[in-house]
């Protein structure tokens, strides 16, 4: 299925490429012990590539095109789900989806940022860059799973919030701002999972729960290793070292607590395998839901405030 | 986060002296009018003639707005360290070293107890010289320690923002003080206690989307930068140049985000009237 291929699987295909033109002629010439020897090399050099991505390498696969997104989750996990639209105050920001939905047993409120998969849905999709309505949008949708007592699941894919003009004027800030302080209080369970790209503020702002989880292949951190990159070293030539610099992979961030648990994804890449990703993830989420469930709202507020009360490090 | 960029020019007072020998002088960059140190003292860091705000630091606004000698300073010792051992042109841990000793401040963020006319307040201050007054683990902490003050002794809480955002050095622990603030200002919302958030130049970024722009009311200094995205990112996103006074806190009150552009020489009465109204 991949027809993407990024520049450290080139390796395997040309393999792969060459492995299939040998089965095409082994009916022919006896060659089956060096096709086995090929396909172990395969094996071994696939091996060696994804148990030992490096942090841009994992950006790249964070951001395949054909990386599951939002609504490809919700289809895969989901039932009966009944998209809602708008902040019903300025219009419908079609970079985030959300509504309700059952997860088997469990009904609840998942809402994610959402990116296009060619030029015409990037458009309508924005790039999955969301506009202050979309944080507002999400906000109301919260509100609403709170107010019906359901859970909340988010699902962050974003390359940032939206750095236009009319953003601006309509309170980018304030609209990130105020999601936060209203997170912290919600009085249902929220979990929060980074799919893809979690950039930023933009990504934080439909990002804050009780159990914050990642999946092995996204990213997460306070900027893009491009434009740090272009910040400090003057330069966008630098975004393998600003990855590295950054710490931005699920494993550096479970070790600085930010995250609470690493989703596997199905070996080379979430993107290799829709079905199989979406069933591991269906069923952290319904193992976290079960044990998020027992706990009453307050305990639940308190633990949440404490939790991110707790963030950070520092000298005294 | 352009803070980066920005920091390098007007940072403090002191940048503009450039031909002016003995740096008691000041050209405002505004006007050009040249301003003795003492002038602009006396007119709480505001140009004489078009009123521009220099840009100053926690210490000039503990004097402007704070009580004389009613300042304590709290959590002063906290330091930031390295946890991503983090290095671009130089070690973060260095970076920080020579801040230090340069700006002889310990972070972005100074933070107390004072009284403004008599009220006792808790008082938070940031520093745009340290490091663009970017928001780390230390900001965030010092915050939110300030906050449980505010809450212990129930008194209204005052921040002055001045900062390009969240601090790039430190990744994603710098994001998370933008929840670890805003949460912890839910507490002293459900205490009914005032938080009065002042947004100087510039305030972009995350400070802007956390705690600055969730006062019970915004303040902007006059012609302050105030916003989220950078104007540079912003123009280059749409390819165009920016309209005048774009992201100015006039702009911003304009727009329904502040509730009031005030003269830092109006301040201090300003907030102390607003306390008396709401207690
Ligand atoms: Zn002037």
């Amino acid at each position: 299925m991949a027809k993407t291929i990024l520049d450290f699987e080139k390796p395997i295909i040309e393999l792969e490429e060459k492995l299939s033109e040998m089965k095409k002629l082994s009916d022919n010439l006896n060659i089956d012990n060096e096709i086995k020897i090929i396909e172990e090399k395969v094996q071994h050099l696939k091996e060696n590539i994804y148990k030992n991505l490096t942090r841009w390498q994992r950006v790249q696969l964070a951001r395949h095109p054909e990386r599951p997104y939002t609504l490809d989750y919700i289809y895969l996990m989901t039932q009966d789900f009944i998209e809602l639209h708008g902040d019903r105050n300025f219009k419908d920001d079609k970079a985030v989806v959300g509504g309700f939905a059952k997860i088997d047993e469990y009904k609840v409120m998942i809402i994610g940022q959402q990116k296009g998969r060619d030029t015409k849905s990037n458009l309508h999709r924005n790039f999955g860059m969301m506009n202050p309505e979309g944080y507002r949008k999400a906000l109301r949708l919260m509100k609403l799973a709170e107010k019906f007592n359901k859970p909340v699941i988010t699902l962050l894919d974003t390359p940032g919030a939206y750095p236009g003009l009319e953003a601006e004027e309509r309170g980018q800030a304030e609209a990130i701002a105020r999601n936060l302080f209203e997170m912290a209080k919600l009085k249902v369970p929220i979990i929060v999972v980074i799919i893809g790209e979690g950039a930023s503020g933009g990504a934080l702002g439909i990002g804050l729960g009780d159990r914050i989880l990642m999946l092995e292949n996204s990213w997460y951190s306070v900027i893009s290793p491009e434009s740090c990159s272009s910040i400090l070293w003057r330069s966008w030539e630098f975004k393998e070292q600003a990855a590295e610099a950054l710490k931005l992979t699920a494993e550096d961030l479970i070790k600085l607590k930010i995250i609470d648990r690493i989703v596997q994804e199905p070996f080379g890449g979430a993107h290799k395998d829709h079905n199989a990703m979406a069933l591991i993830l269906k069923n952290v989420i319904k193992e976290e839901l079960s044990l998020l469930i027992k706990t009453k709202p307050e305990k639940l507020i308190q633990n949440r405030v404490k939790k991110f009360s707790e963030l950070g490090v520092y000298e005294e | 986060m352009a803070w980066f960029k920005r920091s390098k020019q007007n940072i403090h007072p002191n940048s503009e002296k450039s031909d002016l020998p003995d740096g008691l002088w000041e050209k405002c960059p505004s006007c050009s009018e040249i301003l003795h140190k003492k002038q602009l003292e006396n007119n709480f860091w505001s140009c004489v003639k078009c009123e521009h705000h220099f840009r100053i630091g926690s210490q000039e606004y503990i004097k402007l707005l704070l009580d004389e000698n009613s300042f304590t300073e709290i959590n002063k010792k906290i330091r930031s360290g390295d946890p991503l051992l983090f290095i671009d042109s130089k070690k973060y841990s260095q970076r920080i070293d020579e801040t230090i000793k340069k700006t002889q401040l310990n972070d972005a963020i100074k933070t107390g107890v004072g009284k403004i006319n008599g009220i006792e307040v808790a008082f938070g201050c940031m520093d745009f010289s340290f490091i663009g007054g970017s928001m780390g683990s230390v900001v965030g902490e010092k915050i939110s320690r300030l906050i449980d003050k505010s809450l212990k002794h129930k008194i209204p809480l005052i921040i002055i923002s001045a900062s390009g955002g969240a601090r790039m050095m430190e990744g994603a622990l710098s994001l998370m003080q933008l929840a670890k603030t805003s949460v912890k200002l839910t507490l002293l919302a459900e205490e009914k206690i005032p938080y009065i958030s002042i947004l100087t130049d510039p305030t972009t970024g995350g400070t802007t989307a956390s705690f600055a722009m969730l006062g019970d009311i915004n303040i902007g200094e006059p012609k302050a930068l105030i916003g989220f995205a950078g104007p540079r990112v912003i123009k280059q996103t749409i390819g165009k140049n920016l309209p005048e006074g774009f992201q100015t806190s006039e702009f911003v009150l304009e727009h329904g985000f502040l509730d009031k552009v005030v003269a830092r020489k109006e301040m201090k009465n300003f907030i102390s009237t607003f306390i008396n109204l709401v207690s």
